[in-house]
């Protein structure tokens, strides 16, 4: 049994995710071999191999250094007709469409939104919006698995891994979707990835606080999200908006500041390892879901938190 | 242009959810049911681009009769006529099957879904039914204009969004805000009731995957209330008892 691990690249740089999918694909088949596309920064097959994998299919053709949902998944197809049975990926805008294309091109069984190892051929995945999770049994020998964030702790004590061309056969049908610009914000914690998230609601009042929300996020190296009704008003993107019709997160930490916890919103963010609560509001829905809680004022806990957060730091 | 939309039936947002039979069949007492949050965004842009540049609305869910009302719903707020595939929609696979199926018999400009279902959640079936197709698949698409044969669209990326020019025939994913979510009046309501739903028998394809059964997640345990003058306590929590920061 092999496995093959989709890695991506954000700015030259391994995706945080990445490593986990290539610690995953490592968990199941006891080896793995990561597929990377356009130009990688130095030190990164290092990483990868660190992370599980032995070897690193490298495509480096002009015409598949961004991002193309369907040419990606033709060569990835291309790769696991190559000798691998199992794909892995992380949940991504990219992950996503690519794994459901590569499993009817390789007659694979997908399992989306995994949350643990496999047992066996049986997947958990996380559905109604993670308020349940379903035992997925993937029949057939072929698999394609995308994995949730913290679905298993990337491997830090893997071997190196040797670095081979891969030139996958270019098919023009491929190129039918072009992307003619791409607006993203640059420097910041990408919230899918972040670790820790630091989250604002309605209860902020406005989108001239929201730098009390920022300097919490600075001081513990997390990204920022918010609830929906902040960016349907605008106060914040669209792209940072958890819940149900939002972002799904599971970070080792959230923390929610001025949110009431609306089942729509608890939806997208229920299987965060931890959860801390600030809140005025002791009858507050969101208390009943938090780890830790805190009856207070925004305005005044937010910025003492901080305080004591940075002089634990030193 | 001829327009697909693909809907789910599900259970509304608000619903608890619990399962029967040894946690094996979802538990359907007292839940609401209805349009998918994103197939009802998918619908609703359908609807513009219909009023805008005329042509017609197919809506499509593959599901058991149960599901007929949900179908009616969207031929009020809009489509023109309805096609169920009789068969409960076991997997993604299963269900791209389907729907590919009716696409090809259909020969649709645009097929219209869901960034993802609310009850299974995979965001698999465009991909699927696109590749099944031959065609560009693309979510979750945010805003959607229609251009000769070419679609101009924004896609959401991890922080950020994407611009993009895809070539029709294509597989679309939606989300906000590419359009309001549309209320049926009462002209939509009585039309519905007689507009044509037909009903189409699955094909011999056999799901992917199965579920052997459901789970719960475990039960918090409840919270520990920190005093909001003693955030140095609330660190110390984080950092040696759940070791986070
Ligand atoms: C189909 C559907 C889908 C939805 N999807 C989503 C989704 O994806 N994500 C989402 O978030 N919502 C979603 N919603 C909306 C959801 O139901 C809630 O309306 C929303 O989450 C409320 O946002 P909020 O908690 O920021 O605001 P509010 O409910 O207004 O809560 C504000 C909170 O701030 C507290 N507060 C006020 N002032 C202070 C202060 N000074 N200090 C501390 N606390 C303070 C208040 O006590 C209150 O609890 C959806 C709704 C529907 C119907
Ligand atoms: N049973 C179904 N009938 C019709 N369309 C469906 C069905 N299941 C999923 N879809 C469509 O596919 C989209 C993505 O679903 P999913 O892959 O399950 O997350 C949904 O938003 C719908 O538009």
């Amino acid at each position: 049994m092999s496995a093959l691990a989709f890695v991506e690249l954000d700015e030259g740089k391994v995706k945080k995710s990445s490593l986990e999918a290539v610690t995953y694909a490592n968990a199941v088949a006891g080896d793995a071999t990561a597929i990377v596309f356009g130009s990688m920064d130095d030190g990164q097959a290092d990483l990868i191999g660190s992370a599980g994998a032995s070897k690193v299919l490298h495509v480096t053709d002009e015409k598949l250094a961004s991002p193309n949902i369907m040419a990606y998944a033709s060569a990835i197809a291309e790769a696991m007709n190559g000798g691998y049975d199992q794909l892995i990926l992380a949940k991504s805008s990219l992950g996503d469409p690519v794994s459901a294309r590569v499993a009817i091109k390789t007659n694979a069984a997908l399992a989306a939104n995994v949350s643990e190892p496999l047992s066996g051929d049986v997947a958990k995945t996380s559905i109604y919006t993670g308020k349940a999770f379903a035992n997925t049994k993937l029949n057939g020998n072929r698999k394609v698995i995308s994995i949730k964030k913290n679905a298993v702790e990337i491997k830090t004590d893997g071997g190196s891994a040797s670095v081979e061309a891969f030139s996958p056969t270019i098919n023009n049908g491929d190129f039918k979707a072009k992307v003619t610009s791409t607006e993203k914000a640059t420097g910041d914690v990408l919230l899918p990835e972040a670790d820790i998230v630091v989250s604002g609601g309605r209860g902020l009042k406005g989108p001239e606080n929201w730098g009390m929300i920022e300097e919490l996020a600075k001081t513990l190296g997390a990204a920022t999200a918010c609830s929906k009704p902040v960016s349907d008003m605008d106060w914040r993107p669209h792209h940072e908006h958890v819940g149900q019709t939002g972002i799904k997160v599971s970070p080792t930490l959230y923390i929610a500041v001025g949110i009431s916890g609306a089942i729509q919103h608890l939806a997208g963010v229920n299987s965060s390892k931890y959860i801390v609560v600030i809140n005025k509001d002791l009858e507050a829905p969101f208390f009943k879901a938090a780890d830790y809680g805190v009856v207070g004022d925004a305005f005044e806990v937010v910025p003492k938190l901080t305080e004591a957060i940075k002089a634990q730091q030193g | 242009m001829k327009i697909l939309v693909c809907i789910t039936h599900v259970p509304d947002t608000t619903s608890k959810i619990a399962f029967t039979d040894n946690s094996t069949k979802f538990d359907q007492t007292g839940v609401q049911y209805i349009i998918g949050p994103y197939d009802d965004y998918a619908l609703a842009r359908a609807v513009e681009l219909k009023e805008a540049t005329g042509g017609s609305i197919s809506v499509l869910n593959v599901g058991e009769a149960e599901t007929e009302p949900t179908l009616r719903k969207a031929l009020a707020i809009g489509a023109d006529d309805a096609i169920r595939v009789n068969a409960f929609p076991t997997d993604a696979f299963f269900v791209s099957k389907q729907i590919a199926k009716v696409a090809e018999e259909g020969g649709y400009d645009l097929i219209l879904m869901g960034r993802e279902s609310i009850d299974f959640n995979g965001g698999q079936v465009h991909g699927m039914v696109g590749e099944l197709l031959g065609m560009p698949s693309m979510s979750p698409v945010m805003t959607l204009d229609i251009e000769g044969n070419t679609a101009k669209l924004t896609r959401e990326i991890e922080g950020g969004k994407e611009f993009m020019e895809v070539k029709l025939p294509a597989v679309l994913g939606c989300q906000e805000p590419i359009a309001e979510w549309k209320i049926p009046n009462m002209r939509g309501i009585m039309s519905a009731r007689t507009k044509p739903l037909s009903v189409v028998e699955p094909t011999g394809d056999a799901p992917a995957t199965t579920v052997d059964n459901f789970e719960l997640p475990p039960a918090k345990k409840g919270v520990t209330m920190v005093d909001a003058e003693n955030m140095d306590e609330l660190v110390n929590l984080l950092k040696n008892e759940a070791k986070v920061i």
